[in-house]
Order: C-alpha cells, then structure tokens, then sequence
C-alpha cells in the first residue's frame, strides 16, 4: 500500500497497538519467561521457598519413566486424532460439495459438534460407551464379545479420548474444507469431466492440490488444539487413568502444578510443551509463510 | 453433465449415515435427558425418549445453579469476544494504513508470538500472577488476559490489504482524520469478518476449561464447563440424565450463535481463501 495517513497521525498508530502489546506482554510473554526462570527451582515442602536447582527439573523429567509414557501417549493420541479428523471431513466436505438435492442440509447437520466444548463431547461419548450404562458399549460386547470398559481399561480408555476429540474435531475441519472448496471452480472440474476424467482422479489432479495449503493449515491448527485441549476429556472422565493410560501431557502438567503444587517440576514441562509448538511453528512457516489462523 | 442414478444414491445413502453417525451421539444425549434414573440403568440399555425429561431439567438447572452458570459463561464470551475484536481491528488498522514507523515489525512480531504461547506453557505463573493481582475467582482473570488476538489482527490485517487503495486516496483528499476513516469506512466493510471472529472467540470462550477450572472456586464466577463437571459425582453413580440435561442446556448459547452466525461465518472463511 502506497498510500497512508500523514506522519502526524504517528502517535495515534502507536495508540491503537498498545493496548494488544499490554496484554501481550503482561500475560503473555512475561510469564512465558518465568516459567523458564521457575523452571530452574524447586520449592520446599511447605511452598514457602524455592532453591535453585539447574538443570535437575529437566533431567529428573527426562528420566522419568511416567512423562515418557505421557509424552508418547500424547503424540500417538494427536497424530491418530488429526488424522481421523481430518480425513473424515475431507471426505465427507468432497462428497456434500457435489451438485445433489439437500447439500445444505447435510452441510448442516454434519458441523454441529463444532459448538460442543472437549468436556462435552468428552461426557456424551463416556455415556455411549460406558460398561454400566452405554447403549454402544453394551452392543459392541453382544456383537463382538469385546467388553469395552473404559474404567478398568487403559486401551479402552485411550480409545475413548481419540473418538471424542475426533468427533469435535470433525465439525471444525469440516466447516473450513467446505469453505475451501466453493473456491475450486466448477468450470474446471466439468472440463476434467469432458475429458473423461474418474471421480478419484480429478480429487487428485484438480481438487486436493487446490485444497493443500488449507490442508496443511488444518493439520498445524490440529495438531497445537488436540494436544492441549483434549485435557477437557481427560479431566472429566479418566483423569489420567486407568494405569495412566490417557495421562497425557497437558493433564499431567496439571496434576503437578495444582494438585502437587510442585511449580518447579511442571514449568519445566510448560517449557518442554513450548519446544514442541516451537517445532510445529517452524514446520508451519517454512512451508507455509504467514496465513491467516484461527483457533 | 449428467450422473448415473445410482451413484447419486450410493451418494445420499452414503451421506444419510454420516450424519446420523454424526449426529446420533447428540440424539442419544437428547434421549437421556429425558429418561428416569432406573431407565438410564436398566439393561439392554434403552434407545428411546422417556416421560421426565421436565423433571430432569428442572432439577438440572436448580442442582446446577444454572441460571448463574449461564449468565457467567455468556458474560465473559461476550466481553473477551468484543475485547478482541476491538484490539485486534485497531492494531491492524494501525499496521496497514500508518506506512512504515519505528518498531513496526517488533511490535508485529510481538502479536503473532501469542500463537507459540498456549496456557500449559506460561500457566504456572499466569495464575501466580492472577493471585498478586487479586484477580483470582474473578471475572477479570476469565476476560482481560485473552484480549489480544494474533488471529484478530492477522484477520483484519489480511482484509484491510484488500481493501482497494483508491478508497484511502479519496478519503484523503476529502481531509478525512483516521479514526473516521477507521470508524465510518472500514468497519462498515469488515462487518462479516466481524461476525466471523465474533463466532469463533465466543464459542472458544464458552467451551474454556483448564483456565476456569484453575483461576475459579466460587459458584459467584463458575461457568457452564465447571458447573456441569461438578454434576459429576466421583464416589456415587451419576445420574446421566439430570447431567445429560444439563449438558444440553449448556450447548444452546453456543448452537445458537454458531446457527444464526454461520451464514456469515462460511463467507467470511471463503473471502479469507481468496487472496
């Protein structure tokens, strides 16, 4: 833009950002790195003191044989989630997208679990499926005399948390695929279809490639929200168990600052999640640049 | 062109499961809602609508506090979702239309780093900070830290540069000062962008869970998310259909925005795609 306001008005563009980097800084970057500084210290028994310690937080965290098993938990958890999530919606964003009667409708009722928190969806799915009172659990053990308790255990469980945070992942992937794909032209898919191209084939060669960059922003925006928000399922129904099957990382977390009160242990965890957004943030402006996010 | 007549029934039929697989868990909600406490456990587990559901929802949303809990989440949806959306306009109002000035790119920066910093990472010292500040079990602590938005900004920053550059040259010759060109031009345009991000934050904000759960205690600030999870009791059985109840009457505010607002919110998405 070559055009703009007289440099008069300067002040008044310093104005406008400086509520944004107030609420930035203070809540926000500050306290990002005083769970770093935290991170060094351990606080005595009663929380009244904190000692530093180094690197000790770090190593005894790395040691441990249980934030392993959450730090592993977590990664199967989400790369199974995103996808499911995301190929679900893909499929079903494909096929409602086509010219037929009552798109609209399907459009419609296939993106209301977006309104429904992870704690929601969390209690619904626990109750479809639970041993004592759930209408699938108890059909899933008449037809396959699987009995899938999630109480007792862990793999149901682990189970259980990937279908409901699928479930809510589905609404918000879908809404974006069907937004992405009323900019594919159907000029371009009627030319493929003269030329005698499959249904399978013109995905491939006209449609995904036209989708790909919100593709790619689907599995950024996924991979940050099911890895932290998923706690919402957790807390409601297992809390980390049984046998720490679902103790993913962010609930563990949890656990440590607020029910063990040791600040110390769990920054230094808040500063091992940071390397993984780091990780993912990089990967995401080295193949996309800037675009636009939401939540 | 023309489909064969059986692809396009292979089609709906595909679609017809779908959605019922979709939206059967919410049905099944539904229909427990409105069961009696020996129906919900009684076996084979029933798959049909009962005679309670008054009774249910009634002692729902007294054993909940419901009206409270409504209000609560409703209040701070809406506030952190005007928040941000006044913030994020005028930072990005500033960083497209005031040319280059000292500090431009830092501040930028600044804002999208939000994006690398979720609640897990800085929530130790997020709530000892709400403690100085005396903000815990406050709705200080559940709105103004969440003012700003890395996505508002981006959002409105991508429009703004939309937005033909003979506009602001006309404006400029008619003499007219920012803030009115802001005011009186530019919102006007951004209504659906708006209303986009409107949806979003206030949804996201309804279905806030670790933040409340840590920074609330009282029921005078409890929302919607903590007070159905309070419904839960660890050591009897539940009765799902008074939670179930109460889970549906959560989910209403949300719906509602989300089914009044979607209209915008597709077109909003789909500009976004253009450019």
């Amino acid at each position: 833009m070559n055009s703009k306001f007289a440099k008069k008005y300067r002040f008044l563009a310093y104005l406008l950002i400086a509520p944004s980097i107030i609420i930035v800084t203070t809540f926000l970057i500050y306290p990002s790195l005083q769970s770093l500084y935290l991170s060094f210290f351990r606080s005595t028994p009663f929380g009244n003191r904190v000692i530093y310690v180094g690197f000790e937080n770090f190593q005894r965290l790395l040691s441990s044989p249980a934030y392993w098993n959450s730090l592993t938990r977590s990664l199967v958890f989400t790369a199974v989630t995103v996808f499911i999530s995301i190929a679900s919606a893909l499929i079903l964003a494909v096929v409602t997208n086509k010219k037929i009667r009552g798109a609209k409708i399907y459009k419609s009722l296939l993106i209301w679990p977006f309104a429904f928190s992870f704690a929601f969806s969390g209690i619904i799915w626990g109750v479809l499926l639970h041993p004592n009172v759930g209408l699938m659990s108890y059909y899933i053990e008449l037809l396959t005399t699987f009995e899938f308790n999630w109480i007792n255990n862990g793999t149901a469980a682990f189970i259980l948390i990937i279908i409901a945070s699928s479930w809510r992942m589905l609404g918000y992937n879908f809404i974006f695929f069907i937004a992405a794909l009323q900019n594919v032209s159907p000029e371009l898919l009627e030319a493929a279809d003269i030329d005698g191209a499959t249904p399978v084939t013109k995905f491939w060669k006209i449609t995904f490639p036209l989708i790909s960059p919100i593709t790619f922003f689907l599995l950024i925006m996924n991979t940050l929200q099911v890895f932290f928000l998923t706690f919402g399922v957790v807390d409601v129904l297992t809390q980390g168990g049984p046998a720490r099957a679902t103790d993913i990382v962010t609930y563990k977390l949890f656990r440590d600052a607020f029910l063990s009160m040791r600040t110390g242990y769990a920054s230094a965890q808040s500063i091992i999640l940071f390397v993984f957004v780091a990780v993912v943030t990089i990967i995401q402006f080295k193949y996309a640049g800037e675009k636009v996010f939401y939540q | 062109m023309k489909r064969k007549k059986s692809t396009t029934i292979f089609i709906h039929l595909f679609l017809i499961i779908s959605v019922i697989l979709v939206s059967f868990p919410i049905i099944y909600a539904f229909m427990v809602s409105t069961l009696n406490v020996n129906e919900v456990y009684s076996s084979p587990p029933k798959l049909q609508f009962g005679d309670n559901m008054l009774n249910n929802y009634r002692e729902a949303w007294q054993r909940s506090n419901m009206s409270k809990l409504l209000f609560n989440s409703a209040f701070i949806s809406i506030v952190t979702a005007v928040g941000k959306i006044i913030l994020s306009l005028s930072a990005a109002f500033a960083f497209v239309y005031f040319g280059d000035f000292p500090g431009k790119n830092l501040l930028f920066v600044m804002i999208l780093i939000t994006h690398m910093l979720p609640l897990p990472i800085r929530i130790v010292p997020t709530y000892q900070l709400m403690d100085n500040l005396g903000w815990l079990d406050t709705y200080y602590a559940l709105t103004i830290p969440f003012f700003a938005s890395a996505t508002g900004v981006l959002l409105f920053k991508q429009f703004y540069m939309t937005v033909p550059e003979s506009l602001l040259e006309a404006s400029l010759m008619d003499g007219i000062t920012p803030m009115r060109f802001l005011w009186s031009i530019l919102i006007p345009l951004s209504k659906s962008n708006i209303v986009a991000l409107f949806t979003i934050e206030f949804i996201w904000v309804w279905n806030q869970y670790l933040w409340p759960l840590v920074t609330t205690n009282s029921a005078r600030v409890r929302v919607v998310q903590i007070g159905l999870k309070m419904l839960i009791p660890s050591d009897a059985q539940p009765e799902w259909n008074v939670i179930m109840a109460a889970l549906i009457i959560g989910v209403i505010p949300p719906l509602l925005v989300y089914l009044t607002l979607q209209k915008s919110l597709v077109e909003g998405f789909a500009m976004q795609q253009d450019k």
